[in-house]
């Protein structure tokens, strides 16, 4: 699925980075209402990396949980879902989190 | 290439234009940019004992770069006043038959133009052609999604004519495609009633993405169980400001308010009214920031 064309361009970003450099461990954020299977993720990863400096590294996924502030009521909330439903009855929520889907920090040798 | 999903890079990507010549495997699909010219070295034989580890922060996110073409895409089209409308659906909801009965209907008043999007095969691009308009196919092989660049270059060989209306039939998938801006005008999300009524719960980002939904084979309605209004609601609770239209592309239903919503479009060539507003949501299709 589309796991594979983002893991595509996380190498592409990470590489075009540390260059020839060996990579041990990549760190990244899928947030949990980002759309993107961390274990998909893991699986392209093997193989979008074999033969590149990134080969054998480390993935270190971090899953934020998707949190929402509902523009009612003010309330800052866990979103188990897309579904942007504050627990005061509201719809007119905030997404401000769980949708983050990018590296943050590489290993090198 | 990836043996769980059924999806592979660029790598196999094949455009087919109007003249019926194919381009594709090199030079274009994907920059291969990357700095190492060999990559099969491996650390432990020059030395390193391993102890000098770094960690480099690299804040960058992942979809940063469809995006960008994406933007690319929008300005292009923008300036040439195209209007670009990306179906996405799963297979068979109706997609190349609304699009032939659209080209049939509104084939005198829009420059109607195609792009199709398939894994293989030119037979969508072959039924727009019979039908008398501009079309380009691109194949992704084993490509689940259309991508911005793919798109681009769509464009370049489709040269749409400035003023025209361009819609771009996406791959048949209600999950991979929602997550990749192609820089069009509108998303326009097709789901047919012999799907099952669940569809918005069970594919929210699409849902969320959408711009337009059209319940298609509403013709069909009496012969199977699916609850419009329900799936309206599910549609609302992830998208309060959808327009949810029910239409059948083969007998006809509903779809006055298909091509009213289409001619209203802002950037129509007949100047439209002011509602039936078609947003870009860029924040629906990417991360957060
Ligand atoms: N009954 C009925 N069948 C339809 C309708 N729209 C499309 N179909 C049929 O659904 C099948 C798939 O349509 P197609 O346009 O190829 O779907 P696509 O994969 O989304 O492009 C074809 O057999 C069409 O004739 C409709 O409104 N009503
Ligand atoms: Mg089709
Ligand atoms: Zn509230």
């Amino acid at each position: 699925m589309h796991e594979l064309s983002i893991t595509q361009s996380l190498l592409d970003a990470v590489v075009g980075r540390t260059g020839e450099r060996q990579v041990t461990g990549v760190r990244l954020k899928v947030g949990r209402l980002s759309g993107v299977l961390p274990d998909a993720m893991r699986f392209c990863f093997e193989l979008v990396t074999d033969g590149t400096p990134l080969a054998g590294a480390e993935l270190l996924i971090d899953e934020p949980e998707g949190r929402g502030r509902c523009r009612g009521c003010g309330l800052d909330f866990t979103l188990p879902d897309l579904i942007p439903l504050c627990p005061c009855g509201s719809a007119d929520v905030e997404i401000t989190g769980g949708r983050e889907l990018a590296v943050t920090s590489v290993e090198v040798v | 290439m990836c043996s769980t999903c059924g999806c592979s890079d660029d790598a196999g990507v094949r455009i087919t234009d109007a003249a019926g010549v194919q381009t594709g495997e090199h030079g274009h699909a994907h920059d291969h940019d990357h700095p190492h010219s060999h990559p099969h070295e491996h650390p432990g034989q020059d030395g390193h004992d391993g102890g000098g580890h770094e960690t480099i922060a690299l804040e960058e996110r992942l979809l940063a770069k469809n995006e960008l073409l994406a933007a690319r895409n929008r300005g292009w089209l923008e300036g040439r006043g195209i209007r670009a409308f990306n179906l996405m659906s799963s297979p068979g909801a109706g997609k190349t038959t609304l699009l032939e009965r659209t080209i049939r209907d509104l084939g005198d008043d829009l420059d109607i133009q195609v792009i199709e999007g398939d894994q293989e095969t030119s037979l969508d691009a072959d039924r727009i052609r019979a039908a008398g308009r501009p079309v380009v196919q691109i194949n992704t092989g084993a490509g689940c999604h259309l991508d911005a660049q793919m798109l681009r270059r769509g464009l370049d060989a489709l040269d749409p004519a400035a003023g025209s209306t361009l819609f771009i039939e996406n791959v048949g998938n209600l999950v991979c495609p929602a997550l990749f801006d192609l820089g069009e005008t509108a998303k326009v999300v097709i789901i047919s009633v012999t799907e099952g009524d669940g569809k918005p719960r069970k594919y929210p980002h699409m849902f969320m993405a959408a711009d337009l939904i059209l319940i298609n084979k509403a013709d069909l309605l009496p012969y199977v169980k699916f609850d419009v209004e329900d799936c309206i609601r599910q549609a609302r609770m992830l998208n309060p400001h959808v327009e949810v239209l029910v239409v059948s592309a083969t007998a006809g239903d509903g779809l006055d308010g298909w091509y009213g919503w289409l001619t209203d479009t802002p950037g129509a060539p007949a100047a439209g009214t002011a509602g039936h507003r078609p947003h870009n949501r860029p924040e629906a299709l990417s991360d957060a920031r």
